[in-house]
């Protein structure tokens, strides 16, 4: 499961970009900080390689390593 | 939010100074990441690391990280850890800094802490601007690229400080950029593993001044044009230098042994000690 912190994120999007896999989009909403927060529509494409927490400058990202819960 | 649903790393971080002032997309992000991945490869103890850095916008990282952090004067973070190490040979020294910080005000300190090859690791973070003054033209700014002060492009050819470093006598030397995060991660591995000076320099955006400046006004602009000039170091070595106009060359400089400066101390110290116990060396730690 993949979760983006709304709190840390500021909407750079390079996640969206870098993504091998094209698992995030950005938003079409802007949200109440006024940014394009990412959203992981393609989690089932993700293969947990975790490059977007790595290339993520916010720390926003987290991969969780199980598929449960 | 939940605990359980943030990033790992974020046990390194200072909770209370989060969110980070760097702008959105900035890559002081990408190298405090690769720097954890790096550390916990390198299997370094957090409690006995030590951060150094100077004054810019990169050596704002340490702020963050909940270890021991010194923020030092404008261009001399490597001598502080100089001091910080040769006081307690067993602390893990890295030294965070900018191209303005370590090539322009502490270039000296740059070229005679890796003459010396003591044994601390600095990562310096090239954006090849001055982000935090206004986006003036640093040594590292490649030929033509604008800046406030320079409207008509930048006349001079920029410094390639891995070269610079190598030259002066580090014994590893790396440059990747923040489009690179696991090679980056491998290089700050080898080079916290690294007995002697290891420099590893990550050429990173600045999407506010300098792709404001250079018609790469996103960061994700900005991480493409780094990923598609970049150009590894075992095909640039085959190249003229007129055909490497433009490109950044990435990949490892120097990786070599050599004696280590507070090695050497140590033993001298206690070589010439007449009362049979050094004290000049963890005493302050040790009450002696």
């Amino acid at each position: 499961m993949i979760t983006v912190n709304e709190k840390f994120c500021k909407g750079c999007n390079l996640c969206t970009e870098f993504c091998p896999l094209n698992v995030y989009e950005k938003s079409k909403k802007l949200n109440k900080k006024g940014i394009h927060v990412p959203v992981p529509i393609n989690q089932e494409k993700c293969t947990k390689c975790g490059l977007c927490t790595l290339i993520c400058p916010d720390q926003a990202i987290k991969v969780d390593e199980n598929n449960e819960d | 939010m939940d605990r359980k649903m943030e990033n790992p790393l974020m046990k390194y971080l200072r909770r209370d100074r989060l969110p980070t002032i760097f702008c959105a997309g900035c890559g002081n992000g990408i190298v405090m990441n690769t720097f954890f991945k790096g550390m916990e490869m390198a299997e370094i103890d957090f409690e006995n690391l030590m951060l150094v850095s100077g004054i810019g916008c990169s050596s704002r990282i340490p702020g963050y990280i909940s270890c021991d952090s010194l923020h030092t004067t404008h261009g001399r973070p490597i001598a502080f850890a100089t001091g910080v190490k040769l006081a307690n040979p067993e602390h893990d020294v890295v030294v965070f800094s900018g191209d303005g910080d370590a090539a322009a005000i502490g270039g000296n300190h740059l070229i005679h802490g890796a003459r010396r090859n003591i044994n601390i690791t600095v990562i310096c973070v090239n954006n090849s601007i001055y982000g935090m003054t206004g986006g003036q033209i640093s040594p590292t700014s490649p030929r033509g690229s604008y800046g406030s002060t320079a409207p008509y492009g930048a006349l001079e050819r920029p410094f390639s400080l891995s070269d610079l470093v190598t030259a002066a006598g580090a014994t590893y030397v790396a440059r990747w950029t923040t489009a690179h995060p696991i090679q980056l991660s491998n290089a700050i591995k080898k080079g916290l593993q690294n007995k002697g000076f290891s420099f590893v320099e990550v050429v990173s955006q600045c999407p506010t001044y300098f792709g404001r400046k250079n018609k790469m006004r996103t960061p994700i602009e900005m991480m493409q044009w780094m990923k598609e000039s970049s150009i590894l170091k075992i095909k640039a070595d085959k190249l003229e230098e007129s055909e490497l106009e433009g490109k950044i060359v990435v990949g490892e400089f120097q990786d070599k042994v050599e004696p280590e400066f507070t090695d050497n101390l140590c033993k001298l110290v206690e070589a010439k000690c007449v009362t049979g116990k050094p004290t000049s060396i963890r005493s302050a730690y040790m009450g002696g």
